[in-house]
């Protein structure tokens, strides 16, 4: 599918610490991944577990301190993003240009003394470098490509006058109106209503396809991302446990945490008699994490290896798939 | 309507919730929220009703109604045949705590200040009659270890706690009074996904061993369909589609119960690729300005002249399922 591709973003070994009170939280510890050009991605874990840090770390939006970026490379277009201090002129240029962010509070991610209109054409007026008219035409444009109703009139809205979808709408206009070669949607469809959802993701991955934009969706729901990923990194405790094409890595869950996530939502079509198999226990604390497997303790398959030898880190599972996991357990029963 | 073998433990009747929006310097309501219009249901005992909506359609506030947090503006509601929403304050907090409620935020419910044990003992000894300590002791141990809960956490602060374990405690919480009906707002949307299927089996494996009834408010179907036998779906306040689980799940006959179901994104890689979605126009009005006739009639891809005058009544479609469209009669003659 990709094969031929261009690499657009090359995340290597990321690793972030928060320091608070004087322990070290490790948010995230040591994740790699990679982006080729029109591709989407998604990067799926439960809450906690250092995908969004991650995320922020590539804009440099941590904040430091408590937050500190501790090592590990970022390379978009051949440059190593985190060579450029946060608050450098070349990181300011490459944030809303070069790759913008879908946060997802719509409420919070929109200044609310500011009429839309505002803030959209102010992202286009410092990006494209075109007068106040020029950005405001822009700005009606770009929200009647995002489906908003009578956009000239919604220009001079403010946040609070629209609903939750349309704010949703209106952050992907702007991530979209400077023609951004990566969008990263942090959990874009969360705190909407489930008719919406659908109406937002669609018209999401419906503009990036268009515009020939790289995806990087964020969520908890591996079923939002089953219909439109093209790759998926499973994200546990600061690591990334497993990565693989969407198909694959769906049909032939390797990790046990990917096993377990899949097997512990309910289907339409399961049986309702029978019961889900929840993943035993809860997730880690990352002050405390050592250098054994961080889902050990919650592993229904721990074998010698794991207790004995660090984190096995990503290793071949299948075709353009890794599991960082000893033990294999594809085709294997889960019975806990 | 239903078949009445047997008495059911709560009846609602033609319920309505009107919330009047105040204004002006004499107060005086100059219009009405029609939160919840002229809703009926019966929850039998041991089973599980689900009621399932998008927000703002009037699932919670018939929630409260049921426990008069809101005073219904008519309609009623019989717990064991008795009306709820006519009795006295001193008659109804009797009532009260054979009915208890689950809520979405776990955190939010509890009193920061108590340890999990006190919150729990609380909820036990505030029934009036008088218990030893050992006896509170061993009742809120036995009420922890219910809901899996190690008692020797029982020291502990809800800030101290995983969002899983609060949800837990707001179910012991719950259960100290022996309740007969557990209404539970969204009670594992908040959860993480490895920790929601902890919760889902708790509860089921209390209605089977407490005989609890459950009115279960959740917008997420996929999960309801997995603990509710029965499930109303609900739009702007009115109730669009009643059926069986199994049956919604399996044949939707209401246009915004089909929309609905295709929304929700599945983790069957073949199923979520092939699948045609039905992606709605526009999103669910402000039930200040509902639209006329069938709320939903502005959305629906199939709506007509009729749709816009008049609510079209339930209609029955099978045994146990039914519909209020009118476009019910057309599709059953395509069945």
């Amino acid at each position: 599918m990709g094969e031929e591709k261009k690499t657009l973003l090359e995340v290597k070994d990321l690793r972030v610490s928060f320091f608070v009170d004087g322990s070290e939280i490790k948010s995230v510890g040591g994740v790699s991944y990679q982006v080729r050009e029109q591709e989407i991605i998604a990067i799926v874990g439960e809450s906690g577990c250092g995908k969004s840090v991650t995320q922020m770390s590539t804009l440099q939006l941590i904040p430091s301190p408590p937050g500190r970026i501790l090592g590990g490379e970022i390379l978009f277009e051949g440059k190593n993003l985190l060579s450029f201090k946060p608050e450098s002129r070349e990181m300011r240029r490459i944030r809303g240009k070069k790759i913008s962010m879908i946060f997802q509070e719509p409420m919070t991610s929109l200044n609310p003394v500011f009429t839309i209109g505002n803030q959209i054409s102010e992202v286009i007026r410092l990006h494209k470098g075109v007068n106040r008219r020029e950005a405001w035409e822009e700005g009606t444009k770009a929200l009647e490509a995002v489906g908003i109703p009578d956009p000239a009139a919604r220009m001079k809205n403010y946040p609070f006058e629209m609903s939750g979808g349309m704010r949703q709408r209106v952050l992907i206009a702007i991530a979209v109106a400077c023609g951004s070669r990566l969008i990263i949607a942090d959990e874009p469809t969360t705190a909407l209503d489930v008719t919406t959802q659908a109406q937002v993701m669609e018209l999401l991955v419906r503009l990036v396809r268009e515009k020939g934009t790289s995806l990087i969706v964020v969520t908890h729901n591996l079923g939002l991302v089953a219909r439109y990923a093209d790759r998926i990194y499973v994200m546990y405790a600061g690591r990334v446990v497993e990565s693989g094409c969407t198909k694959d890595l769906l049909k032939h869950p390797s990790h046990p945490y990917t096993k377990g996530l899949l097997g512990s939502v309910p289907r339409l079509d399961g049986d309702r008699n029978q019961e889900l198999i929840p993943i035993r226990g809860v997730p880690p604390k990352l002050d405390g994490l050592t250098d054994r497997c961080a889902f050990l303790p919650r592993c229904p398959y721990p074998c010698e290896a794991c207790k004995n030898r660090p984190y096995p880190g990503l290793r071949p599972a299948g075709e353009n798939h890794m599991t960082a996991c000893y033990v294999d357990i594809q085709g294997g029963d889960y019975d806990e | 309507m239903m078949n009445e073998r047997q008495d059911p433990l709560l009846k609602v009747s033609h319920l309505r919730m009107h919330f009047p929006m105040i204004k002006g310097l004499i107060p005086k309501a100059c219009a009405y929220v029609k939160a919840v219009e002229d809703v009926s249901f019966e929850i039998e005992k041991g089973k599980t009703l689900g009621l399932v909506g998008e927000s703002g359609c009037g699932k919670t506030t018939i929630g409260k109604c049921i426990l008069r947090v809101h005073e219904a503006t008519s309609g009623t509601v019989l717990f064991h045949g008795q009306n709820i929403l006519d009795m006295s304050r001193k008659e109804h907090r009797q009532v009260r705590r054979k009915i208890q409620m689950i809520f979405q935020d776990p955190y939010g419910s509890l009193d920061p200040r108590q340890t999990a044990f006190d919150i729990v003992r609380e909820m036990y000894v505030a029934d009036g009659a008088t218990h030893s300590r050992e006896e509170a002791a061993k009742r809120v141990n036995e009420l922890m270890t219910l809901v899996g809960r190690p008692p020797e956490l029982g020291s502990r602060y809800p800030h101290e706690m995983s969002g899983g374990q609060r949800q837990r405690l707001g179910i012991a919480r719950a259960l100290a009074c022996s309740p007969e009906l557990l209404i539970c707002d969204e009670p594992v949307s908040a959860l993480d996904v490895s920790i929601q299927a902890q919760v889902i089996n708790l509860f089921k494996r209390l209605q089977r061993e407490l005989s609890l009834s459950y009115l279960f408010i959740a917008h997420d179907l996929v999960v309801v369909r997995h603990i509710a036998d029965q499930i109303i779906v609900m739009y702007l306040g009115h109730i669009v589609e009643v059926a069986e689980a199994e049956e919604l799940c399996r044949k939707p006959y209401h246009p915004y119960t089909q929309a609905l179901l295709s929304a929700i994104p599945g983790v069957d890689y073949d199923a979520e690729r092939a699948r045609e979605r039905i992606v709605l126009e526009g999103e669910v009005p402000s039930p200040t300005k509902a639209p006329s006739g069938c709320p939903f009639h502005p959305r629906c891809p199939y709506a007509s002249e009729a749709c816009q005058r008049k609510m079209p009544k339930m209609k029955q479609v099978k045994p146990g399922h039914q519909v209020a469209c009118y476009r019910v009669d057309w599709e059953r003659k395509c069945d």
